[in-house]
């Protein structure tokens, strides 16, 4: 079955008269780990699966693999003479088992640059300064591709995965990119590039301009685009039901529910989306199926009070 | 045993092969792009295919504990078609993304004019972007079709080193070696080469350059070809350690020219204990 996520059609059974959009909460939402790592990442090159036993039996839920030694990448013979090439600088991952970088869309843009120079190697660190400043000095276009969008492309071998969404947030950053450049950026992006796209939004974005570039990720399977649409920005501009479908689609698909932003605030008092929830819960429990705990955690807050609706949250409070 | 498929389609292939294959010891893949059966009408075709080969199957493949890379080109076949080339100008764009680790297939299906443009353009592309092509060789007048490639090969501003030439056979592989580009060999149930003649080839023309694919895609093939020879070597006297080189170092070696590749399979994160395509499919 590959549309696993077709969310049921709900009917609107009229709404609730929520129309969240308060500055009730403040963003503080206990920013989670980077979404990139909720759990213990595996040591790198720690085990050599040279011997396939410990494959077997290793069924699609989350095999747990054993991690390939040779990232280097340099095997025998590689000769790595790389015009944009460059060698592959795993150097940009820190020190193992240094605590994950701060959310790259939960952070402000200074504070998340000032974490993570001290995490680069030196290569990394000199490659992303220049970026940066390239960005800052040349944020138009200029030929068929600016000079940053290509930085954007290659942060991740440039400085490592660990640190990729980080760097290319600020790359958008320093780059000043509209939402005409982001919706670019977006729709010519791997899905690495996509995700830091959606991670910059709060941060370059104040209107709801950019909502379609949540949508888009918030229809897709690859579920750290789906993490990383829930950001601040979200939070602050879906409308009611698609946010609720974006909550349930969590539930339905393993995404833990702290990636959502501002959840306490906008589920608060919800009456729609408890009913949803309630569904859900009926449907899994009539196939025999666990009700997942974050279901009852985000019902659990749809029964607190509804806060004060006023004005929207001061747009950019997350910068 | 750790196996890396250099050459393998998994758009075409299920979430049960992923299973199979992990299980089998594959630890990593290269996808190249190429002609999906069904011919493309417009530029618009590959670049979703593109997007595709970077976004939704390395995703996939994650779940399932697999590094996956890509290689992007117009292939040969399409090559021919005057509403496919414009993608041509496309390609730039794409070369410099992470994860891309050579252009291709690249190559030639008929030998047609329209092949040597896009194959010799191709090349270029490779050495301007820093990366190492695949090229794909013909399954129709092979030897010929060979020659030709070197040819075009020689002439390009790609050192020979920087170049896997695909689908050997008995036939084509002593003029490939003596090239100095790197020696790929399809393992397939019918048609190409088969486990026993693989293992023959090996023996006479050794280990060294050598890569071991599956080319696994829509038609009929074995995704796990890459085992049963690995299985055979041991069994008619080599060392695991040649079985690691063919497998593993040789293919880590020659996409690892591009500076790009990342074998430590990417956290899916949220899916780390539910896996979405599992999950979404109850």
């Amino acid at each position: 079955m590959n549309h696993p996520h077709h969310i049921p059609a709900t009917p609107e059974t009229g709404t609730t008269g929520d129309d969240h959009g308060t500055p009730d909460a403040p963003n503080s939402t206990a920013a989670p780990a980077a979404p990139a790592a909720p759990d213990a990442p595996n040591p790198p090159d720690s085990s050599d699966p040279s011997d396939t036993s410990d494959a077997r039996g290793a069924g699609g839920t989350a095999p747990a693999p054993a991690r390939p030694a040779g990232t280097s990448a340099n095997g025998d013979r590689a000769g790595g003479k790389g015009g944009t090439g460059g060698e592959p600088t795993r150097e940009g991952n820190g020190p193992a088992g240094e605590a994950p970088l701060p959310h790259p869309a939960r952070t402000p843009p200074a504070e998340l640059r000032e974490k993570l120079a001290t995490r680069l190697g030196e290569a990394a660190r000199a490659w992303f300064q220049h970026a940066l400043e390239e960005a800052a000095a040349h944020p138009g276009r200029h030929g068929p591709i600016s000079v940053w969008e290509l930085r954007l492309a290659e942060a991740g071998r440039r400085c490592g995965p660990a640190g990729a969404d980080a760097v290319r947030v600020l790359i958008l950053h320093a780059a000043r990119a509209g939402t005409d450049a982001l919706t670019r950026v977006y729709f010519q992006g791997t899905a690495d590039e996509r995700r830091a796209v959606l991670h910059a939004l709060p941060h370059l974005v104040t209107g709801p301009d950019a909502l379609p570039l949540v949508e888009d990720a918030l229809r897709a399977n690859d579920t750290r685009l789906l993490a990383a649409a829930l950001g601040p920005y979200a939070a602050r501009h879906l409308d009611d039901h698609a946010w609720r479908h974006a909550v349930l689609k969590c539930l339905f698909t393993g995404v833990p529910v702290d990636h959502v932003a501002d959840l306490e605030r906008r589920a608060s008092g919800d009456a729609e989306l408890a009913r949803m929830l309630r569904d859900y819960a009926a449907e899994r429990t009539a196939a025999g199926r666990p009700v997942p705990d974050d279901l009852h955690r985000v019902l659990a807050l749809t029964a607190s009070a509804a806060p004060d609706r006023e004005a929207d949250t001061p747009h950019g409070k997350e910068s | 045993m750790r196996i890396f498929d250099p050459h393998i389609h998994m758009t075409s292939r299920t979430t049960d092969d992923y299973e199979a294959m992990y299980a089998a010891g594959v630890r990593a893949v290269v996808e190249p792009s190429f002609w999906l059966g069904q011919p493309r009408t417009s530029p618009a075709s590959f670049l979703d295919y593109f997007d595709s080969l970077l976004g939704w199957e390395p995703f996939r493949a994650a779940q399932y504990g697999i590094a996956h890379h890509c290689t992007l080109a117009l292939n040969p076949k399409e090559a021919n078609d005057p509403r496919c080339t414009p993608v041509l100008d496309e390609l730039p764009r794409y070369l410099v993304k992470d994860k891309v680790v050579a252009v291709g297939e690249i190559g030639y299906d008929s030998m047609t004019p329209a092949e040597d443009t896009a194959l010799a353009a191709q090349l270029q592309l490779a050495a301007d972007h820093g990366l190492p092509a695949l090229v794909h060789t013909p399954h129709r007048d092979k030897l010929a079709g060979l020659r030709r490639t070197l040819d075009v090969v020689r002439e390009s501003a790609l050192p020979p080193d920087r170049v896997l030439v695909d689908h050997l056979n008995e036939t084509t592989v002593k003029e490939a070696r003596d090239s100095g580009c790197w020696l790929g060999f399809s393992v397939y149930p019918d048609t190409k080469m088969d486990e026993k003649r693989m293992v023959a080839v090996l023996r006479t023309c050794g280990t060294d350059r050598v890569l071991v694919n599956s080319a696994a895609d829509w038609g009929k093939s074995d995704p796990l070809k890459t085992r049963r020879v690995a299985d055979l070597m041991l069994a008619e006297g080599f060392t695991e350690d040649d079985v690691d080189q063919v497998m593993w170092r040789n293919p880590v070696a020659f996409y690892g020219l591009s500076g790009r590749l990342d074998l430590e399979v990417a956290d899916t994160g949220a899916t780390h204990e539910g896996n979405s395509i599992l999950r979404g499919g109850e």
